[in-house]
């Protein structure tokens, strides 16, 4: 099974060759180039095997790889799934440490607080249960299995702060009611069908993630997925020929918690949203909508697109085209789906692809990794590969029917929450944008600023916002001084401790509602309080919002007898922007930079006054008082 | 295919999987010969096997393989019964 969503490299060896010898930041760069082409299996362990020899020569890290510690508890054997989940982290950008149990061996280890597991302090825990272990024991119900799943659960939330993943169980057996088999509930395939039925709404209630195995298996077939030779040998219940597959799977789940999905999906216009050129053809001319098949696999990938957009993904349009022609379609056909309404950011001209997507980056305050473009052509999609290596640039299939299942396989988009604000992202991004044409208008920026009508908002986090909090805080790169990433169940604690300062902020403003735009924490100990985390969303920069934030985080922090304000820039490779934060708030150095760049800013709260901000400033009542 | 086909075609798989440029395969050789071939990277070598044959072993053709002479062998018959 391969990841055919990602392009063939013809001098794959060749290129392998090379990263072996060049220096680490750019044999990071290169592998990582490597590891977003096809390969076969034997590729990937090679890939692997140079990775990690690269990563163990320079002192286990690589420059531009996110560092990740992964262990995997499972109850057969895994040995041939690491290599392909290295693999697929370093598509990610991740560097995946991982760890795995003795066969078998996962309860002493969760128990044994001095085992290996522990002193590995891993920062995901994938728990790998085959269905012979779970479904075909003496007694065992779906019940009895999903007990041993939430005990699991429990130890590793209670030992560590770690991501949980728990991988559903593969539908390894056969039937033997057949069509009817749920009505002999004591089968091994109706209780693994049963154990899968009972973990969705379990998982969410724990906060852990699924690995869904039985959702591919339904799409592949259990023959991809599972070989019974393979397991009556040597117990491997995934099938070596599927570990990319999974590996695939497991990394874009760890992506996704750290904020490392796709968040805009770019799209050509001709031939890839309608066939035909408009152009050329006219709006009667062009192919889509009801009639025809091909027109009706046009009219699919924008429904599914749709789909997309309802749940928080912006969509942009990156086409070569007068613009006038570009708009026509959205206007006049009565068979678009897409309006231009959904169209975060519109780009119809002639300038070459690479400049446009750079500008739709700039325009939704974006990285250019949080993007993926979706062309039918395969020259922009290689122009665009080797200008732009970050962008994710799916191989479209030759047939627009395949579009959806395409961009749906390779998921860019893996998502583990959805919140309120999702489903309303797209108008977000259309507003901003509205505001940065206004901000074109006006020249005088204070007198922008006050036409923007502000009204923020800042309240301690409450157990109705707490995934929204989580989700910022494990998403959010850019605008983010410590880039310290918490559990659901650490954002909690901190919650509830007295001692500790908690602000969501959201903002409105004339033109509608921009959500929690700022998360801060604080932790109050003898007079000083250590700023923990303190980010922003990058929508709203340049509006004296830090300004304000500031004024409210030094009124809280006073109430609880803090006399000075303390906080830590500690830079990655994505927060360059809040390198001088602190001191244009008038935070004074606490000694130089760390070894890591890192440096302790401190501001004095007897002398601090509220600077002013054009914004009205909500409180809870009890601070106001 | 012919022997010394596979041979060839074997010895590629055979460095690719056991890291080691040097292996040239040889019929009498087992894993004890390959410092990389442990039980781990007997199934990879195997799937890469059936990979770039385009074959596919039975469990008791694979439990008969005890050294590459025999894997070639199978392979022959299996290529040649394609």
């Amino acid at each position: 099974m391969h990841l055919n969503w990602l392009p063939v490299r013809e001098d794959w060896n060749a290129l392998l060759a090379l990263a072996k010898s060049l220096p680490p930041a750019e044999a990071a760069q290169a592998m990582r180039q490597l590891a977003t082409s096809r390969m076969d299996f034997t590729s990937v362990g090679k890939l692997d095997r140079a990775l990690r020899k690269a990563l163990a020569a320079n002192g286990g890290s690589l420059p531009g790889l996110e560092p990740v510690k992964l262990a995997i508890l499972a109850s057969a054997t895994t040995s041939h799934l690491p290599a392909g989940i290295r693999v697929a982290g370093l598509r990610r950008g991740l560097a995946i440490e991982v760890y795995e149990a003795d066969y078998g061996m996962y309860r002493q280890e969760l128990m044994d607080h001095s085992s290996a597991l522990y002193a590995f302090k891993p920062d995901v825990v994938l728990l790998a249960f085959d269905a012979r272990h779970l479904a075909a024991s003496e007694g065992a119900t779906p019940e009895s299995a999903l007990e041993l799943m939430s005990w699991c659960w429990r130890q590793v939330r209670e030992a560590f702060s770690a991501q949980v993943l728990q991988q559903t169980v593969l539908p390894v057996f056969p039937w033997l009611m057949g069509n009817n088999e749920p009505r002999m509930t004591h089968s091994p395939a109706s209780v693994v069908a049963r154990i899968n039925e009972l973990l969705r709404p379990a998982s969410e209630e724990q906060g852990v993630d699924l690995l869904a195995l039985d959702q591919f298996a339904a799409v592949d077939g259990i023959a991809a997925w599972h070989d019974a030779s393979l397991w009556h040998r040597s117990k491997h219940e995934v099938h070596p020929q599927a570990a990319s597959a999974y590996g695939d799977q497991v990394a874009r789940l760890i992506a996704a918690g750290r904020g490392r999905s796709a968040k805009c999906l770019v799209l050509d216009l001709d031939n890839t949203l309608w066939g035909g050129v408009i152009g050329d053809d006219g709006l009667e001319g062009i192919v889509l909508g009801q009639g025809t098949g091909l027109g009706e696999a046009f009219a699919a990938f924008q429904r599914y697109a749709k789909g997309l957009a309802e749940r928080g993904i912006i969509l942009a349009v990156c086409s070569k085209n007068d613009e006038k022609n570009a708009l026509e379609p959205f206007e006049k056909h009565p068979e678009m789906l897409l309006k231009r309404s959904d169209i975060a950011c519109f780009v119809a001209n002639w300038s070459d692809k690479a400049s446009n997507l750079r500008h739709i980056a700039r325009t939704l305050n974006i990285g250019l990794d949080a993007l993926v473009f979706a062309d039918d052509n395969p020259a922009e999609r290689a122009i665009i590969r080797q200008e732009l290596p970050m962008v994710a640039v799916p191989e479209m299939p030759e047939d627009p029917a395949a579009y959806v299942d395409t961009i749906a396989a390779a998921g860019y988009f893996e998502g583990l929450r959805l919140t309120d604000e999702d489903r309303v992202r797209s108008q977000l991004y259309q507003a901003n944008a509205e505001r940065e044409r206004l901000k074109d208008s006006v020249t005088d920026i204070d007198g922008y600023l006050e036409s923007l009508r502000m009204t923020m908002v800042a309240q301690p986090f409450d157990s109705v916002g707490l995934a929204r909090v989580t989700q910022l805080i494990n998403k959010t790169n850019q605008f983010n001084l410590t880039t310290q990433r918490l559990s659901e169940a650490e954002v909690s604690e901190r919650m509830n401790d007295p001692e500790v300062v908690t602000l969501q902020v959201r903002l409105t403003d004339r033109f509608g509602d921009n959500g929690i735009i700022a998360i801060l924490i604080a932790r109050v100990q003898g007079g000083e309080a250590e700023i923990e985390t303190w980010l922003m969303s990058c929508r709203v920069l340049g509006r004296k919002v830090e300004q304000a934030c500031l004024n409210v985080l030094a009124q809280f922090c006073t109430e609880l007898g803090a006399t000075r304000l303390a906080g830590t820039y500690r830079p990655t490779e994505k927060n360059g922007m809040v390198r001088e934060l602190y001191p244009s708030l008038s935070f004074k150095a606490l000694g130089e930079e760390d070894s890591n760049g890192a440096r302790r800013w401190r501001l004095d709260l007897a002398d601090f006054q509220p600077q002013p901000v054009p914004m009205r400033i909500e409180l809870p009542s009890e601070v106001l008082a | 295919m012919q022997q010394t086909e596979i041979y060839e075609k074997l010895t590629e798989v055979m460095r690719d999987v056991f890291d080691d440029e040097a292996l040239v395969a040889t019929p009498g050789m087992t894993a004890n010969d390959v410092k990389e071939w442990d039980s781990v990277n007997h199934v990879s070598f195997i799937i890469a096997i059936e990979e770039e044959f385009g074959i596919k072993f039975k469990t008791s053709e694979v439990e008969k393989m005890k050294n590459v002479g025999q894997m070639v062998e199978q392979i022959e018959a299996k290529t040649a019964a394609k």
